[in-house]
């Protein structure tokens, strides 16, 4: 277990990015993540970046490479709380954030990731234990 | 330049300055210098004698002529608040320099006093003290033309942020009617805007009216697909709404991918936006329902 | 163009990289920079700071706070003694990398900045300098 948390809310697994990220941290996450999300068999992963104030390249190759390998493992990833200066910034930047979805809080994320679910199974059918 | 006028001439000044100020005051008075303004006469008096001041310390630096050198910054000090003064009381940029320039006839005259019989050295002293005197007085005309700049510089920026409010349509819907021209320092004030009222508001649809651009080039197809972006990175989608039958073939013909939901009108982007919220209109009494309200709490 | 204050920190670490931003942040703030106006230095201070820990085998950065008139500015001057970069007009253009990933470290970067110069030769380093305005 690395030095980022990962919480379980029902079948989807909230990471909250709090500290400034270097290549290793980086990579102990998604390798976290990775298994937790087998583990739980998790349909939906939240990313919170709200205490983040600089998405650069390196983060972004991150977020996508979740979001990657979350759908590889059929679950809905969803980045919330990007602050407007980050996201300025990240349009400005040119950084195309595809295939990851993002909302604006980890209320709206939830709602988001259950709507997703939802549409794909046309119901209430199949939520991950 | 010769020595002799590059410190006769600061002499002169220093030991006649006292009766130089009273002769200058006496001339202001006669010519009318910065009247118009509220400048009082007590007040004219001291920043005369505070000018005449550093002018005889500045010329007496050996830097007589270079008004750009450090040994003149006093002097353009004395300068700078004058023409604070005078703009912000609309005195005009003439009358200002005419403060400098007034001083020429009590210095000519003090010049022929103590130099009558030496007719090279008058007319160079002449010379010198009226290139100098010139020299202040352009410059108090720039420094009035900078506070002017400066005065509509920040009245663009006022500008840019009346004309980008953001408006709660409804419950999770914004409205961002653009006027006028989208340029970059509009596109990043408008992407401030846009955002912040996302955060505050929780709205996940923005409706950006465009009616009221006059063109949409290339350029301004980047701008608009910027703020787009912004707002979706936000967890807000976007319809623009308000494009005029020439914007839509424009668009086509420059082969520009908006890529983003497009209406003609406010009025159909509104009825998508409540229809994407789940919500209709229906006529009051016709189901014996209540008219639509907004929410008032959220579930 | 006066400096009115300058500083230089190694860049040799990914810890290093964390420092960096911070400096930058301050020196941006100390300009009187908006807020976005930070975010956008920083981000592209943060590109080329790993660009230099990654690619330059570590470096330096000179931190100036530039003054010109009414206007301030920041400007960084990042300078390793790598292998330096081939082709140099590939890799500003858009979506190049020569590791894995999205790319964009230069070009983006310069997107972010107001001044955006780099020098640089195979097997004679690279020094890039970058600078915004308020």
């Amino acid at each position: 277990m690395g030095e980022i948390p990962i919480l379980q809310i029902g079948d989807c697994l909230l990471v909250s990015i709090q500290v400034d990220m270097h290549d290793r941290l980086a990579l102990e996450l998604q390798d976290d993540l990775t298994n937790r999300i087998v583990a739980s068999r998790a349909r939906g992963v939240m990313i919170d970046i709200s205490a983040l104030e600089i998405v650069d390249s390196f983060i972004g190759r991150m977020l996508n490479n979740i979001a990657g390998m979350s759908r590889v493992l059929d679950a809905v990833t969803v980045v919330v709380g990007m602050r407007p200066a980050v996201a300025i910034t990240l349009v400005e930047l040119g950084l195309a954030l595809t295939g990851v979805r993002t909302a604006l809080n980890v209320d709206k994320g939830l709602a988001m990731i259950r709507r997703i679910i939802d549409a794909e199974e046309g119901g209430g059918a199949g939520r991950g234990a | 330049m010769s020595e002799t006028a590059e410190t006769i001439v600061p002499a002169l000044i220093e030991r006649h300055h006292q009766k130089l100020l009273e002769d200058w005051l006496t001339c202001q008075v006669r010519e009318g210098v910065l009247r118009g303004g509220q400048i009082k006469e007590a007040e004219l008096a001291d920043q005369s004698r505070r000018f005449l001041g550093e002018l005889r310390r500045s010329a007496a630096s050996g830097r007589t002529l270079d008004i750009a050198a450090r040994q003149w910054a006093p002097a353009r000090e004395v300068l700078e608040e004058l023409v604070r003064h005078c703009a912000a009381q609309g005195i005009s940029p003439s009358q200002t320099a005419g403060f400098v320039f007034s001083l020429k006839e009590p210095v000519f005259a003090l010049l022929q006093r103590e130099l009558i019989g030496n007719a090279p050295a008058l007319a160079e002293a002449t010379w010198t003290i009226s290139a100098l005197l010139d020299k202040l007085g352009l410059f108090t005309t720039e420094l009035y033309q900078k506070s002017r700049e400066e005065v509509i510089r920040r009245q663009q920026d006022e500008l840019l942020e009346l004309s980008t409010p953001v408006i709660r349509l409804w419950d999770g819907v914004l409205a961002l009617p653009l006027i006028g021209t989208l340029d970059s320092a509009r596109t990043q004030t408008v992407m401030e805007s846009l955002l912040e009222q996302i955060v505050a508001s929780g709205a996940e649809i923005a409706i950006i009216d465009i009616t009221g651009v006059p063109t949409v080039d290339t350029l301004v197809a980047q701008h608009l697909i910027k703020t787009v972006s912004a707002a979706r990175l936000m967890g807000a989608d976007c319809i623009i709404s308000g494009i005029r039958p020439q914007i839509a073939q424009t668009i086509v013909h420059l082969g520009l991918d908006l890529d983003v939901v497009s209406k003609a009108t406010m009025a159909d982007a509104f009825a998508l936006a409540l229809r994407r919220l789940g919500k209709t209109v229906t006529d009051i009494g016709s189901t014996g329902g209540d008219a639509l309200r907004p929410r008032r709490q959220r579930n | 163009m006066p400096v009115e204050a300058r500083d230089t920190m190694p860049v040799q670490s990914a810890d290093d990289v964390v420092k960096v931003r911070q400096a930058v942040r301050a020196r941006a703030i100390a300009a009187g920079f908006s807020l976005v106006d930070q975010t956008k230095i920083v981000t592209a201070a943060s590109e080329i700071a790993r660009n230099t820990v990654d690619y330059g085998g570590g470096g330096t950065l000179c931190l100036e706070l530039v003054r010109e008139g009414a206007r301030r500015g920041v400007r960084l001057t990042f300078a390793d003694q790598g292998p330096g970069i081939a082709d140099l007009e590939q890799a500003m253009t858009d979506g190049y990398t020569s590791g894995s990933g999205l790319g964009l470290g230069l070009s983006g970067a310069k997107r972010l900045c107001n001044e955006f110069l780099v020098k640089t030769a195979p097997g004679r380093g690279t020094i890039v300098t970058l600078a915004r305005w308020r």
